[in-house]
């Protein structure tokens, strides 16, 4: 802010007694103050304040928590964190003018490489808000690349991403057609998938690992069934550090949450909704894009490329509305990626499927308890059964200081919770969570 | 010219480290054959001493506020406060996980309700969702409002009328929400009434305005234009990019405004991220209120709670609860302020828009007369014949240590460059910018066809990588190869 003769200079230099008179054009009739705010406090005064109110938290990160449900608590390493501190990126807007914002952009380029490697897609754009969203603009880039009116999703999705899908399918007027899952397995039902398979279908959402947590393993028999039609897959973007990619059995468009990769859980936000596909679909695709290129001396260059596709260029015409994204947790993941390195996500991912299963193990050690509920494989979540309601299991568990797992919305579960595992749970979490269950449902 | 930007040679992570460690990883125990990823993913592993080194360089080639004045129209970059930083990393703050249960985040829910009620005073608006992820997002919610309060009125309404000056975002986003859009265009510099009342019918949903406009213009018209767009029962939407300008002095509510969308990441100082995280609040008048995404935080008693029970919400429109991280942020930034910080921000920002413009107007041609508000844009077209286009004068600001200003929009203007330059710059950074613009409009064609000279590169065949499309390391490979 301007220093006191700084205003007075500036107003005389527009020939102006007050700053009011830059406000004339404002009638009168539509004058109004801020006058239930209070006035503003000094440093300390602000720090005492957040961080009083911040106490009545009882944050999840300081207990142990086995919650999941599509934001997970991954050890974030240091490094991570220094570099996404860097007030060059912070501070740094879309890189509009690429000779300027290199850095930016190379890290986006980065991650964009280090994300078609993952998940053995073409192309990976730089962020959706979420994985929800991400969705969502998946179901609006699949009706615009073939004719039809339905697209087909799991009978297992949770409700905030179909809440959510269905908000992205009103405009177009899309149907949403739910497909079954088996009961025993909690994989798709495929008869039911394919019985669904009507001449307005434009494409179908497959989730592996689903909403229970079980992978799909029937992936093949359905892509071979949707025929030409999109298939988009929606993965855990760990997982594929021990599943097959969705690259690999043709996934024409790609979804995931890459909030675990460096990012905390942050009550849910910021996520980092990642989206691929295949070459051949990307003039369709919502996002940012980075491309390489040189600049007249040569040099190796990156920048914001197939503008052409977004809002500011195309207006109503757009592939979408999307501005702002997520840039700086794709900074985060990029540089959680390259200290991983592809070995390192293996590790991660064995770890926490190891230790899930030590949890199952020990759950259905406990009396009346069952884990997991469906005998199809997992990665690191997966459905358990319980004697007592979840809502009792989560508020008894959490006085103890744990937190058992998240509450399911499918029908006749109401004594399920989805519980999850990450690298930050050791074995003391897994002894202290099967003693305290055992002591609530005694 | 003192100004250079570090000019490291980074390779590609790719190029310079590679995986070569072999953990003998198999997951035969957990999984069955035909779902295991045979290879590991090709991501090299840095070390920690290597990869904070590899980011730190590329950081080094970034241009951020924190680097220098960054005058980009639109997108109020103003100063970003490091104490919202320090607060958001909180423990308290960001350890906390979506599904955890009310009594457990209390002080995060008396935030977020303190934090809608806030925003609803500035903006004069009834009632607030904090959902929404950016600004764009918000504009889509505030869409998908207007759909369900007019579907709930038993109306089918299937256009959104909008001035040829509004932002992109605008029209992008009705249409997702499954609008037809008609654009007016404007009557010097400001909306047509003629054209507006031709435009609207029983088939406008809304109106969507920002105001000022991009221009930086205020629509002194507001009234006026309200009672057109309500007269045919369509609602007015209010595009909160340029709220900056006005906190204080006037607010949608008090405009006529139905529905109103802020972007956290201008107004209320959260760092822009490379992109974003951002916020993107949507506020409403009271007959729009239940359809308004759930849940929203509420009280009862001394109790905090996420409230579901609103059956005539639109639903969700973000997995969890929007930008949670974003939004500790502005709330750190209203406490710190207060209210007549605020709205001593709105003034500066126009105070200095202003002593900017008269600084400019010597030089550029700066269409239409009278106030700006928080920016103003100016035109290049008298330099065309000289063979000297806007793009060559945005680059040679780089060379003089400027970010430059946001070019090619608003379309009204020829060769148009709109310079926000916020509350938060000295005096002597909007003399030093207004000297530098001056030197450069005087410069010789060949100096600024040939800028920037001091940034990391030259400037870029962006052509190329439209045609060639290289995406990825990957893609990077096979180019060569060919």
């Amino acid at each position: 802010m301007a220093q006191q003769s700084d205003k007075e200079q500036m107003l005389a230099a527009l020939n102006m007694k007050s700053t009011e008179e830059l406000f004339g054009d404002i009638p009168k009739g539509v004058r109004s103050e801020i006058t239930e705010i209070q006035n503003g406090l000094c440093e300390p005064a602000t720090r005492s304040r957040i961080s009083s109110l911040l106490a009545r938290n009882r944050p999840a990160g300081k207990m142990s928590s086995f919650l999941g449900g599509g934001s997970y608590d991954f050890y974030i390493p240091s490094a991570v964190k220094s570099v996404t501190g860097r007030s060059e990126f912070l501070t740094s807007y879309t890189p509009y003018q690429p000779e300027t914002s290199q850095g930016l952009l190379q890290v986006l380029f980065e991650y964009q490489s280090m994300m078609c490697e993952l998940t053995g897609m073409d192309v990976v754009n730089n962020s959706l808000y979420d994985y929800s969203t991400g969705l969502g603009e998946a179901a609006l880039m699949a009706s615009r690349l073939k004719p039809g009116k339905v697209f087909l999703i799991p009978e297992t999705i949770s409700w905030p991403r179909f809440s959510v899908l269905q908000n992205y399918c009103k405009g177009p007027g899309i149907s949403l057609v739910k497909y079954r899952y088996d009961r025993k397995t909690g994989l798709t039902d495929i008869a039911d998938f394919k019985s669904k398979l009507s001449g307005d279908v434009f494409g179908a959402l497959v989730e592996t690992p689903n909403c229970l947590g079980v992978l799909e393993s029937q992936v093949d028999e359905i892509r071979q069934a949707l025929g030409d039609r999109i298939l988009v897959a929606g993965v855990n973007a760990l997982s594929l550090a021990a599943v097959r990619p969705p690259g690999d059995y043709g996934a024409d468009i790609m979804i995931s949450e890459g909030q675990m990769f460096g990012n905390p859980t942050n009550f849910g936000g910021p996520m980092l909704g990642i989206m691929g596909c295949k070459k051949t679909h990307v003039r369709k695709m919502p996002g940012r894009v980075i491309g390489l290129t040189d600049d007249i001396e040569g040099r190796r260059a990156y920048c914001m490329t197939l503008q052409t596709r977004e809002q500011h260029i195309r207006r109503e015409k757009a592939t979408s509305n999307i501005c702002s994204n997520e840039a700086l947790t794709t900074v985060a993941t990029a540089s959680y990626l390259a200290l991983r390195g592809g070995s390192g996500l293996r590790e991660t991912a064995f770890y926490t499927m190891k230790k899930s299963r030590e949890l199952a193990k020990a759950i259905s050690a406990v009396k009346g308890c069952k884990a997991p509920v469906f005998s199809g494989s997992y990665f690191n979540e997966f459905v358990a059964s319980f004697p007592v309601p979840a809502e009792t299991l989560i508020e008894k568990m959490s006085e103890k200081g744990v937190l058992p797992g998240v509450e399911m919305a499918l029908d006749g579960m109401e004594k399920n919770l989805l519980v999850a595992v990450t690298d930050r749970i050791t074995d003391a979490d897994i002894k202290k969570y099967a003693q305290v269950l055992k002591e609530v449902v005694q | 010219m003192s100004y250079r930007q570090a000019r490291h040679d980074v390779p590609l992570v790719y190029e310079e480290y590679s995986d070569d460690i072999n953990t003998n990883i198999k997951f035969n125990e957990y999984l069955p054959k035909d779902i295991i990823r045979q290879a590991p993913p090709n991501i090299p592993r840095l070390c920690e001493r290597d990869m904070v080194k590899h980011f730190t360089q590329l950081s080094q080639m970034n241009f951020g506020v924190d680097s220098g004045f960054y005058p980009l129209g639109s997108c109020t970059m103003k100063y970003n406060p490091k104490i919202n930083e320090e607060m958001a990393s909180l423990p308290d703050a960001c350890m906390l996980h979506p599904h955890q249960p009310d009594s457990q985040i209390q002080g995060t829910l008396q935030i977020m309700y303190e934090l809608q009620n806030m925003l609803a005073h500035i903006t004069g608006m009834h009632s607030m969702s904090l959902q929404p992820a950016a600004g764009a997002h918000g504009e889509f919610t505030g869409m998908l409002v207007a759909r369900a309060f007019h579907e709930d009125n038993g109306q089918k309404r299937d256009q959104v009328v909008l001035p040829d000056t509004s932002h992109g975002t605008n029209p992008a986003s009705a249409a997702m929400a499954g609008y037809d859009i008609v654009t007016i265009p404007s009557k010097e510099g400001r909306v047509d009434l003629d054209a507006l009342a031709a435009a609207v019918s029983e088939r406008t949903a809304a109106f969507m305005l920002t105001n000022p406009n991009t221009l930086g213009i205020f629509e002194s018209d507001v009234t006026e234009i309200a009672k057109i767009v309500h007269g045919v029962g369509g609602l007015l939407y209010y595009d909160g990019a340029n709220m900056n300008a006005i906190m204080g002095k006037t607010s949608p509510g008090k405009m006529g405004f139905d529905i109103v969308h802020l972007n956290l990441h201008k107004t209320f100082s959260t760092p822009h991220g490379g992109g974003g995280p951002g916020a993107g609040p949507v506020g409403v008048v009271e007959k729009l209120a239940d359809f308004l995404p759930i849940p929203i935080a509420a009280k009862k008693g001394e109790q905090y709670h996420l409230d579901y029970d609103r059956p005539k919400s639109i639903g969700k429109v973000h997995g969890f609860h929007g930008n949670w991280g974003v939004l500790l942020r502005a709330y750190t930034y209203i406490l710190s302020e207060g209210g007549n910080g605020l709205t001593e921000a709105t003034e500066m920002a126009v105070l200095n828009s202003n002593y900017l413009r008269q600084k400019v107007e010597k030089y550029l041609e700066i269409p239409y007369p009278g106030l700006r508000k928080h920016e103003f844009v100016a035109s290049g077209s008298a330099l065309k014949k000289n063979g000297v286009k806007t793009l060559d004068v945005a680059k040679r600001l780089i060379d003089h240590g400027f970010h430059p200003p946001t070019v090619y929009f608003p379309h009204l203007v020829e060769e148009s460059i709109m310079i926000e330059p916020t509350e938060t710059e000295s005096k002597a950074t909007l003399d030093a910018f207004a000297a530098a613009l001056e030197k450069v409009v005087g410069e010789s064609p060949e100096v600024l066809h040939n800028a920037p000279t001091c940034a990391s590169v030259r400037r870029l065949n962006e052509t190329d990588a439209a045609k060639n499309l290289i995406l990825s390391y990957r893609d990077y490979l096979a180019f060569k190869a060919r």
